[in-house]
C-alpha cells in the first residue's frame, strides 16, 4: 500500500516536472534571437517568402499558441517535424537516443569499475603510500572537467599513440547488419565481435573522458565510507572468524559502504549524460548530444525541443531507478 | 599445559606508553576464567590480542600467547588467522553493533563455517537452526530469515551467542556481553552462557567490570589494574580473602545482591596510589 502510494507521487511528480521542463524551453528558446526561418532560406529571399515558410511552421500565431498545438501534438506522440531535416523529431531523437545511451552507460560502468578498484585497494591499502597515490590520482582526475581529459586523451591515445579511434562511432566502410539503433548490444547479440571490437575502439576514448571524474568522485566517497565501515563491530567480528582482510572488505564492509555511493551515482549519472553533449562533438560520435548542438546552431525549434524533453525523461528515470536499487539494498528500507 | 596460556604480554600505543605489562594469564581446558578491572584497564586489549584484532594504533612489545601448545604471535597471519577461526570465537559487548545490518541472520550464521570451515551449507545451516533452539529462541527458522534491525537487542545477543557456539571453539572470549542490555535481560543472557558453556564444556574468558557476574559464573578470576595482573585466585579465595590490597577495595566498593547499598566503600586514594606506584615500577 505504502510503495503503492509513493510510485503514484512518484509519478504525479515525475509529469509535473516534465511539463515544466516543456514549458521553460519552448519559451526560452523562442524568445532568444535567432531565427530559425531566416537561416533555412538563401539569401535575397523575398519577405513574402518568409511569411509563406513562417506560417508553414506554425511560427506566426502568439508563443502561448503555438505552445498549446505542440502540447497536444506531444500528448498523441508527435514531437512536430524538425525544421532543417524535414522528418518527424520523434524518430530522429529515437534514432540517436541509442548511440546516446550505449556511450553513457559504457561510461557509467568504466567510472564504477575504476573507481571502485580503487576505492577497494585503498582501503586494502589505508595509511600506506599506495593509498597516498591513489589519493593524488583523484584529486588530479577531479580538477580537470571531462571534455578536456577528452582533448588529451586525444592527443596522447588518438595523435602520439594512435591506437584508439577519435571520431565517429564506427568505421563508415564497415557493412552493419544491425536492425536497431544499439550496435553495441546488438554486435554482442549476433556474435560479430569484429564489429563489437571496431565500436569500442570508437567509444572508449570519449566513454573514458565521460568517466574519469566520475570514477574519482565514487573512488573517494566509497572509499571514505569503506573506511568507516571497517572500525565497525560486525567487520571486527568477522576477522575473529578467519575472514582475510581483502574478503573482510568485499563481503562485510562493501554492501553497507556502497548505499551512500550509489545515491551519489544515481547523480552523478546524469550529469554525465549532460557531459555527452559536448564529448560527442569533441569526438564527432553520431549521438543525441551532437544533434543536440547542431539543432541549437540551426534554430531547430521543434527538434531542440525533442532533445530537451528526452533528456528530461532520461534524466527523471535514472532518478527513479536509484531510489528503486537504493531500496531493494538496503533492508531497512525494504521492511518499512 | 593450558589451553591457552597468555605469558608476559606487553603492549603499548604505538609511540606512547603502556597499555599491557607482562600480563600472565592462563585458561584450561573447559575453564571459566573472569577477567576484571574498572574501565580502561585494558581487559578489552587482552582479549583482542588473542584474536587478533588489535586496532592498527596497539602493537605488541613482547610476551607470547600460547594456544593449544602454538605460540601465536609467531605464526605468519594467514595461518593465525584459521587457527584463531577455527577454534575460538568471541561473544562481542553491544549486540546492537555486532551484526551486519544487510546481511540476514541465517546467513551470518552460517556463511562463516561454509566459507572458512569448509562446512556443506546443509549442515551449516542445520547446525544454525539447532543452535538457534538451544539459545531459547522460538521460531527459529524465521529468525534465521530476518534481518538485524528487526529483532530486540536481547534478541540479537542470543543471536551472537549460538554463532560463537556454532563451531564449537576450545576457547570463547566473552566482553562484556551483558553490559549493554537491559538489566531484566542482562540475568538470562547470563544463564544462557553459563548453560551453554557447561553443555559444551568451552574455557571461557569473561571479561567484566562486575564482580557480582564473576561469582555466579566464573571459577577463576584474574584482576587487572593498569594493565598488570595483581592478582589470580579461585573465585572462592577471592570472596573470602583477596590477596592484593586492590582486590579487597574493589571487593569493598562492589554491590551485594542481597543488599546493594549496604557498606560500600569507594576503593580509597591510598590503596590507589600504592597499586598504581607497583604496577608502574614493580
Ligand atoms: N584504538 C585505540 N588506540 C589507542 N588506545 C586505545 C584504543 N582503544 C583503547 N585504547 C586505550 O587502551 C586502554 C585499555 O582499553 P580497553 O582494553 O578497552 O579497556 P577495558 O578494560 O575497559 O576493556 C584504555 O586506556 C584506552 O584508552
Ligand atoms: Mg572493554
Amino acid at each position: 500500500m505504502a510503495l503503492l502510494q509513493t510510485l503514484l507521487l512518484r509519478v504525479i511528480t515525475t509529469a509535473v516536472t516534465l511539463l515544466g521542463v516543456a514549458v521553460i524551453v519552448f519559451f526560452v528558446i523562442r524568445v532568444v534571437p535567432g531565427n530559425p526561418i531566416a537561416m533555412m532560406l538563401p539569401p535575397g529571399a523575398t519577405a513574402e517568402d518568409i511569411a509563406n515558410l513562417t506560417a508553414r511552421y506554425g511560427l506566426d500565431k502568439s508563443i502561448p499558441e503555438q505552445f498549446f498545438i505542440w502540447g497536444g501534438g506531444v500528448l498523441r506522440g508527435d514531437f512536430g517535424t524538425s525544421i532543417t531535416l524535414k522528418q518527424p523529431v520523434l524518430a530522429l531523437v529515437l534514432g540517436r537516443l541509442p548511440a546516446t545511451l550505449e556511450l553513457s552507460v559504457l561510461a557509467l560502468g568504466m567510472a564504477i569499475l575504476i573507481g571502485g578498484a580503487a576505492a577497494l585497494t585503498g582501503t586494502r591499502l589505508r595509511e600506506t603510500r599506495v593509498e597516498g597515490g591513489i589519493d593524488i590520482a583523484q584529486g588530479m582526475a577531479l580538477s580537470v572537467p571531462d571534455f578536456l581529459w577528452g582533448l588529451v586523451l586525444i592527443l596522447v591515445f588518438g595523435v602520439l599513440v594512435p591506437v584508439f579511434q577519435i571520431s565517429g562511432r564506427v568505421t563508415p566502410s564497415l557493412e552493419l547488419p544491425f536492425v536497431t539503433d544499439f550496435y553495441l548490444v546488438e554486435s554482442v547479440l549476433r556474435l560479430r565481435f569484429d564489429l563489437t571490437l571496431d565500436l569500442l575502439s570508437h567509444m572508449l576514448l570519449p566513454a573514458l573522458a565521460l568517466a574519469i571524474p566520475l570514477a574519482a568522485i565514487i573512488g573517494q566517497l566509497l572509499k571514505q565510507s569503506l573506511k568507516e565501515t571497517m572500525h565497525l563491530d560486525y567487520v571486527t567480528l568477522a576477522r575473529t572468524q578467519g575472514y582475510s582482510e581483502a574478503k573482510v572488505i568485499w563481503s562485510q564492509a562493501l554492501p553497507n559502504a556502497i548505499l551512500p555511493t550509489l545515491t551519489l551515482v544515481g547523480v552523478q549519472f546524469t550529469f554525465l549524460i549532460g557531459g555527452t553533449v559536448i564529448i560527442e562533438r569533441l569526438f564527432s560520435y553520431e549521438g543525441l548530444g551532437n544533434m543536440a548542438i547542431d539543432a541549437v546552431i540551426n534554430r531547430d525549434l521543434p527538434l531542440i525541443q525533442g532533445i530537451v524533453i528526452l533528456f528530461a525523461v532520461i534524466f527523471t528515470g535514472v532518478n527513479l531507478l536509484v531510489d528503486l536499487t537504493y531500496a531493494a539494498l538496503n533492508p531497512r528500507l525494504r521492511h518499512g | 599445559m593450558s589451553f591457552l596460556e597468555v605469558r608476559n604480554l606487553s603492549a603499548r600505543v604505538k609511540g606512547g606508553g603502556p597499555l599491557l605489562r607482562d600480563v600472565f594469564l592462563t585458561v584450561e581446558v573447559g575453564e571459566v576464567r573472569g577477567l576484571v578491572g574498572e574501565s580502561g584497564a585494558g581487559k578489552s586489549m587482552i582479549g583482542k590480542a588473542i584474536l587478533g584484532i588489535l586496532p592498527k594504533a596497539v602493537e605488541i612489545t613482547g610476551g607470547q600467547i600460547v594456544l593449544d601448545g602454538t605460540d601465536l604471535l609467531t605464526l605468519p597471519p594467514a595461518v593465525r588467522r584459521m587457527k584463531v577461526g577455527a577454534t575460538c570465537a568471541l561473544i562481542p559487548q553491544d549486540p546492537l553493533t555486532a551484526l551486519n545490518p544487510s546481511r540476514r541472520i541465517g546467513a551470518q550464521i552460517t556463511d562463516r563455517l561454509v566459507d572458512i570451515l569448509g562446512w556443506t551449507r546443509q549442515r551449516a545451516e542445520e547446525r544454525a537452526l539447532a543452535l538457534l533452539g538451544e539459545v531459547q529462541i522460538t521460531n527459529p527458522a524465521r529468525v534465521l530469515r530476518q534481518y538485524p534491525h528487526e529483532l530486540s537487542g536481547g534478541m540479537r545477543q542470543r543471536i551472537l551467542i549460538a554463532s560463537a557456539f556454532a563451531a564449537e571453539p576450545k576457547l570463547i572470549v566473552a566482553d562484556e556481553p551483558t553490559t549493554a542490555l537491559d538489566v531484566t535481560v542482562q540475568k538470562q543472557i547470563l544463564k544462557l552462557i553459563a548453560a551453554l558453556q557447561a553443555r559444551h564444556g568451552t574455557a571461557l574468558l569473561f571479561v567484566t567490570h562486575d564482580l557480582g557476574v564473576v561469582s555466579k559464573v566464573c571459577q577463576n578470576l584474574s584482576v587487572l589494574y593498569a594493565g598488570k595482573v595483581v592478582e589470580d585466585s579461585a573465585v572462592a579465595d577471592f570472596f573470602r580473602a583477596p590477596k592484593h590490597p586492590y582486590s579487597a577495595a574493589l571487593l569493598a566498593a562492589t554491590p551485594k545482591y542481597t543488599d546493594p547499598f549496604a557498606g560500600l566503600q569507594p576503593v580509597p586514594e591510598a590503596v590507589i596510589a600504592a597499586v598504581r606506584a607497583e604496577v608502574e615500577h614493580g
